[in-house]
């Protein structure tokens, strides 16, 4: 049915670009999730009047989120040019975009954690202080499953965007819907191919938003 | 049990100092429930959370259970807190966590094992009340089972003192009685030390044997409850006093009542807090050829026994009257006279 309607499309050729979109959206993500919920607690911990209230600290992790962010992601693919070519060993396909989508990704995941956990009620993080809890009990008891409603959902936003950097990675040869989309159907004046692309980019931001909001509500006992 | 020297907390912001604290000296004996009262902003919230050093002490001493706190470095610091119980007005409990697992909470932290934590949470959960709602998570529970929670998950581990801030201040008139109650049960039964900030004299009233009032950072008036209730001597005292007994406005009340009942004697009881003295009215009616007549009064209910004032108006034989005011005058109940029989 697929190609009758679509005859330009290669089905074997656009299911191997949807493996890869969520190939690289899924890898990214959890690399994301993790470094943003590093950096969102460095910044969330050593703000002022933090556990570890360190200015200087807390300046360069804010400099350095704030320059991230501020790249363009399509300039920061081709920047992080030979960085990628050090790490992978080439600038091409899939895992070549890891680099760059996560740390695309990861600055802004960071502000959101920063966000999530400025929510966490206080009053318990210090009830848990008067317990005399270690601060790691603090952080992994405490502030990261009383914010994880709020991380949830950061990480579903952040999800789309990702999933959204991944076609443009892949219009510079990453592979994926948008690496599909550009060279067979943009490229090649064959429409119904960046149709069937779009539509199924925008089925997959669908399921990752239902998933994201199912888990957050699920998680949120408030 | 607690000695407090010199403490003060200075606050610096916007390059302004702030004594929140100011050079406080205090004894706290073994199984007291010590009150500190004062309005907002008199410093007695900073006070309470010096005690554990979730504020810094700027200056002082504060030695717990023969404990120097102020000493510590931070590690020995958080052993010492596991020891010190907590209970907040917010409650502060963890809404990811069901009622189980907030009590379950400061075990994990002491490191008990699982089997131990279990059967130590399901004891507590059994002494605060909570049965059958220790699978509930907090947003299901009203803010008196939520405090009990909080007491549970302060006493999980044994501690020698209960500090409580505000703990009372949330809750509804009933509830707050409930929770008093509650935490007069754990002190007799558990001998535990009680430290109790509040803004409200019936909580000092209903479970405090001892009292101090804070001003501007300092406590301006100490002692046993029934004492600071007899005879307040500052301003501020009085007024704390008054939102228990009602406003003083005695001196045009006697008037009124000399002016009213011009026969017989009319006297004045001052009850101290004696519980032995309870049917003293009936006792003295039956004992006595005497009508006894109650004309105004207030009598409240503190740790230490009843206190108060009554208006009586005793009519009969003038040697029968001096006979009953003799009886009175032995017991611990104090007499004024304020008319003569005509």
């Amino acid at each position: 049915m697929l190609t009758k309607l679509f005859p330009n499309l290669d089905v074997q050729d656009f299911w191997m670009a949807t493996y890869e979109t969520f190939y690289m959206t899924l890898l990214a993500l959890a690399g994301t999730f993790i470094i943003g919920i590093l950096l969102g607690l460095l910044l969330y911990l050593t703000a002022k009047d933090g556990i570890w209230q360190n200015k200087f600290i807390n300046m360069i992790v804010a400099a350095i989120v704030n320059i991230f962010r501020a790249i363009p992601f399509i300039i920061l693919i081709l920047l992080l040019f030979p960085f990628t070519d050090f790490l992978i060993g080439t600038i091409r396909g899939p895992n070549a975009a890891l680099p760059a989508l996560i740390i695309g990704a990861a600055p802004f995941y960071g502000r959101l954690v920063e966000i999530a956990l400025k929510e966490v009620d206080k009053g318990v993080v210090e009830a848990a202080k008067a317990m005399g809890a270690k601060t790691k009990t603090i952080i992994f008891r405490v502030l990261l499953p009383e914010s994880m409603p709020a991380l949830i959902s950061g990480i579903t936003v952040t999800a789309i965007s990702l999933i959204g950097y991944t076609a443009m990675a892949g219009v510079i040869g990453a592979g994926g819907l948008g690496d599909y989309a550009y060279f067979y159907g943009f490229q090649r004046r064959e429409f119904d191919v960046v149709f069937v692309c779009t539509v199924f980019i925008v089925v997959i931001v669908f399921i990752f938003q239902f998933i994201g909001d199912y888990i957050s509500n699920r998680l949120d006992k408030r | 049990m607690i000695s407090i020297e010199g403490l003060s907390k200075i606050f610096t912001s916007n390059k302004r100092q702030i004594t929140a604290v100011d050079d406080l000296t205090l004894e706290i004996k073994e199984g007291d429930i010590f009150g500190v009262i004062g309005y907002s902003g008199a410093g007695k919230s900073t006070f309470v959370r010096l005690l554990n050093r979730l504020e810094e002490p700027s200056f002082g001493r504060i030695v717990i259970d023969e404990q120097e706190i102020t000493s510590l470095n931070s590690n020995q610091l958080r052993l010492a807190r596991q020891e010190i119980g907590m209970i907040f007005q917010h409650f502060n409990l963890l809404w990811s966590r069901t009622v189980k697992d907030n009590i379950a909470f400061p075990l994990e932290i002491a490191g008990v094992p699982k089997a131990e934590r279990d059967k130590r949470v399901r004891e507590l959960i059994d002494l605060v009340g909570l049965t059958e709602r220790e699978n509930a998570y907090p947003s299901q529970l009203s803010g008196g089972q939520k405090q009990r929670v909080g007491i549970a998950r302060a006493l999980a581990n044994n501690p020698k003192v209960l500090l409580c801030d505000e703990a009372t201040s949330a809750l509804d008139p009933e509830t707050t009685n409930s929770i008093l109650d509650l935490l007069v049960d754990i002190n007799q039964k558990l001998g535990l030390t009680i430290i109790l900030i509040t803004h409200e004299m019936h909580v000092i009233r209903k479970i405090c044997k001892q009292v101090a009032v804070m001003e501007n950072g300092r406590i301006v008036e100490q002692g046993d409850v029934l004492d600071v209730f007899l005879r307040p001597k500052q301003q501020v005292t009085k007024k704390f006093v008054e939102q228990v007994m009602g406003t003083n406005d005695e001196d045009e009340g006697v008037n009124h009542l000399i002016n009213t009942y011009d026969r017989g004697k009319l006297i004045r009881l001052h009850f101290i807090g004696e519980t032995t003295n309870q049917a003293l009215i009936s006792e003295v009616a039956k004992k006595y050829e005497i009508d006894i007549n109650i004309l105004q009064g207030k009598i409240t209910q503190t740790q230490a026994g009843a206190y108060g004032t009554l208006f009586v108006q005793i009519d009969g034989e003038a040697g029968e009257i001096d006979n009953a005011i003799d009886f009175i005058t032995k017991t611990s109940v104090e007499v004024e006279v304020i008319r003569d029989a005509n």
